[in-house]
């Protein structure tokens, strides 16, 4: 596959580093001098100094034949607009875009952006999956169907803890799809189920009822 | 009618100065504070220190009632995404940005993104300067 990399910063440098070593076909546009002379020195002839945003750019470095587009400056905006072009002027077939702004993300979704990769929520999660108190993580988003796997701690003074599963009373399109006990033995809840303190339940749930499910459980 | 400005530099501020006067209920917004002393002294309107690609901000700015949005930055990406969200997020009805890329421009404005471009035109204007001053 022929790959164009907007951004020769770390995430730029070190994409472009792993996509090489998968025997990909490598461009790396970068706007500072000597940056593009140090990835050139360590990657190879992969990397050329210019604007990811400028049309007469993106036309020498053949974008209309690149089958990937991905834009990781630091910059929301110069992230947008370069994929913008990339796909409206030259017709990629996919263009990702890394987003430092999470809000951001359903306004690239919506300016036609195929994919948004947020640096701060993937960090935010990370942090969210090492912090035991947090009675909230997020699993897996499923975006196109507006679905979300979330994995939710009973603390151990909740209401919820001896109670059915059938007493709850979830938000709507909220499921618990499986208990996991302190022994490490998954099960999977009935309508019967008795909740028990420090259950770790894997739950489907959407976006807009993360909120009540979290605060239910938690029996605010 | 309520305009939203983004970007308070030459440009912006007079702009605002010009359509305050007619009456105009204007909001200008710029990151820095700083470049709201090139306001007119008898500016009404509001200045409101924010980014305007940030949605927050232009909520602030009451874009959602805006019935123009002017996107007048020194930065061609910072006034075309400022641009596109005040248009597809907000669905104001006048939305016009400034793109100094000539490129740049024919792209979005065929993805429907007003804008004007002083390049070409400064560039044409001192062309037109010099040859006049042959004749």
């Amino acid at each position: 596959m022929y790959i164009i990399i907007i951004g020769g910063g770390k995430v730029g440098f070190y994409l472009a580093k792993a996509l090489l070593n998968e025997g990909h076909e490598i461009l790396v546009i970068e706007r500072d001098a000597i940056r593009t002379e140090f990835i050139n020195n360590e990657l190879g002839s992969v990397c050329i100094r210019g604007d990811g945003s400028e049309v007469t750019t993106l036309t020498e470095v053949g974008t209309g034949r690149a089958n990937m587009f991905i834009a990781v400056t630091g910059d929301d905006d110069d992230n947008l607009v370069a994929c913008q072009i990339a796909k409206h002027k030259f017709n990629v077939p996919r263009t990702i875009a890394r987003i430092s702004n999470p809000k951001n993300e359903t306004i690239f979704k919506k300016l036609g952006i195929d994919v948004t990769v947020s640096s701060t929520n993937i960090i935010l999660e990370d942090i969210e999956e090492e912090v035991p108190t947090h009675p909230l993580t997020h699993l897996l988003d499923i975006r196109e169907k507006g679905l979300e796997v979330v994995e939710v701690k009973i603390p151990p003074k909740s209401p919820t803890i001896g109670k059915k599963v059938k007493e709850l009373s979830l938000p709507q399109g909220s499921i618990l799809t499986l208990i996991i006990r302190q022994q490490g033995k998954p099960k999977v809840p009935t309508a019967d189920t008795v909740l028990q303190a420090e259950d770790q339940i894997i739950a489907v749930t959407t976006p807009e009822t993360e909120e009540t499910l979290r605060n239910m459980l938690r029996g605010i | 009618m309520n305009i939203v400005i983004m970007g308070c530099g030459r440009v912006g501020a007079r702009l605002a100065g010009l359509l305050d006067i007619e009456g105009h209920s204007v909001t200008i917004l710029d990151t820095d504070t700083y470049s709201f002393h090139r306001l007119p002294p008898e500016f009404a309107g509001t200045a409101l220190a924010g980014d305007g690609m940030d949605e927050e901000a232009l909520k602030k700015a009451n874009v959602e009632k805006a019935d123009a949005f002017i996107a007048v930055t020194d930065i061609d990406n910072h006034n075309i995404m400022a641009a596109q969200i005040a248009k597809h997020i907000f669905n104001v009805p006048k939305v016009v940005c400034r793109i100094y890329d000539p490129l740049r421009r024919e792209l979005f404005s065929s993805l429907g993104i007003e804008a004007l471009t002083p390049t070409t035109t400064f560039a044409q204007m001192l062309k037109d300067k010099i040859e006049g001053a042959e004749e």
